[in-house]
C-alpha cells in the first residue's frame, strides 16, 4: 500500500517560497516522476514527503492517514539519493542491512532479506566490498539494495541515474522499471531529463518554479501539453514555438508545431519557406535547422535517406491537426470538440 | 610519472635540506650516547672517565624511575582521554548552528595560544590554590573543606591542566571532520530508522576515525615530554607523585649535575618513546590507510 496525497503543501526557505502551493493525488503502485528544470523544487517536493523537510503549511497523507508531522523513519519510505549516500566504512551487506538492523530484526532473517535483495541486483559477488571499491552503477544498486529490504510503502528517486554514464543510465533506467513491474510499489522518480521521465513514468507530473504545470501521462502531455512551457518542456527535439504573425493566423498568440509533424518538401510548394542551416544525420532520422523567412529557425524531421544539404531551400506545412494553439496568456486553447 | 632525469634533479635540489636535518639529529644524539657512557658530573669537572653501563644500571635501577614511567604513561592517557572524549563532545556542540557561533569558536580555540607555562600558573594560583583558588572558593560555597589541588592530588591536577591546553587542538580537528561529513549519509541514515545515537555510533564515529588517529598520535608524541606545567606548579612533587621521565631527567642533570646519568636517562627516553610509537602505529595506524 503506498497512495500518497498532497493538500496544499507549501514550503519557504526563510522568505523564499520555493514551492507556493501544490495538489497532488499518487495513486498506490503508481510510477511518477516529476519532471523540471533545474531549481524548480523537485528535490525539495521530494524531501517534504520524505519528512526530510517540514512543510511550511498544507498536508501529507499516505495511505489515508495524516503524515505531515511523522518522522521519516516511520513513514514507511525509502529513498535513493542522488548522491547514493552509502555508508563508506560499511561494507556492501552491512550497508543493505542497516534499516533492517536498525529495526531490530533477528540476523537470520537480515541475512535471507540482504542476500534475496543481492540476488535481483546482481550484487551477490560484491556483498563483501565497501562502496569506494564499486563502480558508479553498482553503488547505484546498492543504493536501491538498502531500499528495497525495507519493503516501503513507496520508493523515492531523486536524480539517481544523473551520476552514471550515458550506456549505463539507459540500462538502469530499464532495470528501475523492471523493478517496478515486479513490485508493483508506488515509486516517485525526480528527474530534469524529460526522456527518462517520457521513458518510464505512469503519470508526469511537470514542475515549473514549484508549482505544478500538468499532471498526465506521458502521451497525453506529448499530444495535449497545457501550456506553452509543458510543450516546449516535453519532446526532444523540442517542439517549435512561433510567436508573431504566423500565430495570429491561426488565431493564437504562440503556435507550435513538433519537428517530427512538420511535412518537408523539395518542390515548391508549402505553408513556410526557408534556406537550410545545420543538417544533423542521425542514420534513422535527420533534423533539419531551416531558418523561415519571417519566422525565424525551425527544426523539421525528415525520414534518415532524404538528400538535403546545407543551403537547399525547403517548404515546411504545419498539418492543422498537429498545430498547438496557446493564447495570450500561456495556457492551450481548445476547441470546443 | 617522472622522469629519471627529473628525479636525480629533485634529490639533487632536496640534499642540502636532508643533510641539515641529518646533521642537526645526529649530532645531539651522537652526543648524548656518548655521554651516557661517561661518568660526568658538573661539580668535578676533569674527572669524566668511561663508564660502561653503569649510568643505565643507576637510572633504571632508580625507584623514581618506575614511578617517573608510571606517571608518563597515565599523564598520556589521561590527557588523551579527556581530549579525545571532551573534543568530539565540544566538536558535536559547536557544529550546530547557533546565534554567535564565530565568536564561541574562537574563544574554544584560544587556550591553544596561552603558553603552557603561563596557563599553568594561572591554574595554579587562580583555580587550584587552596586560599585563593576559585575551586577553593566554590567549595566553601557548599559549605565543605576545600582542597589542596596540587599537594593532594598533584598528577591528576596535571592532567587537568595539560587537557585543558589540548582540548581545543582536539576539538578543532574533529570539528572540521564533523563538518566534512556527508549530510546525505546522516539523512539516509534517519529514514533508515537510526535514531540520534545510532547515527553517531554507525555513521560519525567511524567518519571521524581518521581524525581522532592525527589528534592521538599527534598529542602522544607532544605529551610524552610535557615539561613546563610540572616545573611551574608542582616540580614534580610531593615526592615523585607527579615526576615523569622528562622532569626526571631535568632533575638528574639541573639538580644533581649528573650528564651521564641524564644521558642515560635521554637515551631511555628515546627507546620508551619508540616503544609507544610503535605500539600507537600497530593499533591505529591502519585509520590513516586509503
Ligand atoms: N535548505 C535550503 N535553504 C534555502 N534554499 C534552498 C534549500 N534547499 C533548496 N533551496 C532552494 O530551493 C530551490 C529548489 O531547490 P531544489 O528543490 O533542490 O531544486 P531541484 O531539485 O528541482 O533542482 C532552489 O532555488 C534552491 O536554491
Ligand atoms: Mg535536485
Amino acid at each position: 500500500m503506498g497512495a500518497i496525497t498532497l493538500d496544499k503543501v507549501t514550503k519557504a526557505f526563510g522568505t523564499m517560497a520555493v514551492i507556493p502551493g501544490v495538489d497532488l493525488e499518487i495513486a498506490d503502485g503508481e510510477f511518477v516522476v516529476f519532471v523540471g528544470p533545474s531549481g524548480c523544487g523537485k528535490s525539495t517536493l521530494l524531501r517534504l514527503i520524505a519528512g526530510l523537510e517540514d512543510v511550511t503549511s498544507g498536508a501529507i497523507r499516505i495511505d489515508g492517514s495524516d503524515a505531515t508531522r511523522v518522522a521519516p523513519a516511520r513513514r514507511r519510505l525509502a529513498m535513493v539519493f542522488q548522491s547514493y549516500a552509502l555508508y563508506p566504512h560499511m561494507s556492501v551487506y552491512n550497508n543493505i542491512a542497516f534499516p533492517l538492523k536498525m529495526a531490530g530484526q533477528d540476523k537470520a532473517t537480515i541475512r535471507r532479506k540482504v542476500e534475496g535483495a543481492a540476488r535481483i541486483l546482481n550484487l551477490t559477488d560484491y556483498l563483501e566490498r565497501r562502496p569506494g571499491q564499486l563502480s558508479g552503477g553498482q553503488r547505484q544498486r546498492v543504493a536501491i539494495g538498502r531500499a528495497i529490504v525495507r519493503e516501503p510503502a513507496a520508493f523515492l528517486f531523486d536524480e539517481p541515474l544523473s551520476n552514471l554514464d550515458a550506456a549505463l543510465r539507459v540500462n538502469m533506467r530499464l532495470e528501475i522499471s523492471e523493478l517496478h513491474q515486479s513490485l508493483k510499489t508506488t515509486m516517485i522518480y525526480v528527474t530534469h531529463d524529460q526522456v527518462e521521465a517520457m521513458t518510464m513514468a505512469d503519470k508526469i507530473v511537470v514542475l515549473n518554479a514549484g508549482r505544478i504545470e500538468q499532471v498526465g501521462s506521458p502521451l497525453e502531455l506529448y499530444n495535449r501539453p497545457a501550456n506553452v512551457f509543458v510543450a516546449g518542456f516535453i519532446g526532444s527535439p523540442k517542439m517549435n514555438l512561433l510567436e508573431g504573425a504566423a500565430a495570429e493566423r491561426h488565431g493564437a498568440a504562440t503556435i507550435g508545431i513538433r519537428p517530427e509533424h512538420l511535412e518537408v518538401s523539395t518542390g515548391a510548394g508549402g505553408e513556410w519557406s526557408g534556406v537550410v542551416g545545420v543538417v544533423e544525420h542521425l542514420g534513422s532520422d535527420t533534423f533539419l535547422h531551416v531558418q523561415v523567412e519571417g519566422l525565424g529557425p525551425v527544426t523539421a524531421r525528415v525520414g534518415g535517406e532524404l538528400d538535403i544539404r546545407h543551403g537547399s531551400r525547403v517548404w515546411l506545412t504545419p498539418p492543422p491537426e498537429r498545430l498547438h494553439r496557446f493564447g495570450a496568456d500561456g495556457q492551450a486553447i481548445r476547441q470546443a470538440a | 610519472m617522472a622522469t629519471l632525469h627529473t628525479r636525480t634533479t629533485a634529490r639533487f635540489m632536496l640534499s642540502p635540506a636532508v643533510l641539515l636535518l641529518l646533521v642537526w639529529m645526529i649530532v645531539p644524539l651522537g652526543m648524548t650516547l656518548y655521554f651516557s657512557f661517561l661518568r660526568y658530573n658538573l661539580l668535578m669537572p676533569g674527572m669524566e672517565a668511561f663508564a660502561g653501563i653503569e649510568n643505565y644500571q643507576f637510572f633504571l635501577t632508580d625507584p623514581a624511575f618506575m614511578d617517573a614511567l608510571v606517571n608518563t604513561l597515565l599523564l598520556v592517557g589521561g590527557v588523551l582521554l579527556i581530549t579525545v572524549v571532551g573534543g568530539v563532545f565540544l566538536a558535536l556542540l559547536i557544529d550546530q548552528p547557533f546565534w554567535g557561533q564565530g565568536i564561541v569558536r574562537l574563544l574554544v580555540i584560544s587556550p591553544f595560544f596561552v603558553m603552557p607555562t603561563v596557563s599553568a600558573l594561572v591554574w595554579k594560583n587562580m583555580f587550584m590554590h587552596p586560599v585563593n583558588g576559585l575551586f577553593a572558593w566554590v567549595a566553601r560555597g557548599f559549605g565543605l573543606a576545600p582542597i589542596d589541588w596540587l599537594a593532594s592530588v598533584p598528577l591528576l591536577s596535571i592532567v587537568i591542566i595539560v587537557a585543558w591546553g589540548w582540548l581545543p587542538f582536539a576539538t578543532l580537528i574533529i570539528l572540521t571532520a564533523l563538518q566534512s561529513l556527508d549530510q546525505e549519509q546522516k539523512e539516509a541514515a534517519e529514514m533508515d530508522g537510526a535514531g540520534a545515537l545510532s547515527i553517531f555510533a554507525y555513521i560519525t564515529l567511524p567518519h571521524l576515525a581518521r581524525a581522532l588517529t592525527v589528534v592521538v598520535l599527534i598529542e602522544t608524541i607532544f605529551l610524552l615530554s610535557v615539561f613546563a606545567e610540572i616545573l611551574v606548579t608542582t616540580n614534580g612533587g610531593p615526592g615523585t607523585a607527579s615526576t615523569n621521565i622528562p622532569y626526571l631527567i631535568y632533575a638528574q642533570a639541573l639538580l644533581q649535575y649528573d650528564i651521564g646519568g641524564a644521558s642515560a636517562g635521554g637515551v631511555v627516553a628515546i627507546v620508551l618513546a619508540n616503544i609507544v610509537a610503535v605500539f600507537l602505529i600497530r593499533m591505529i595506524g591502519k585509520n590513516l590507510e586509503a
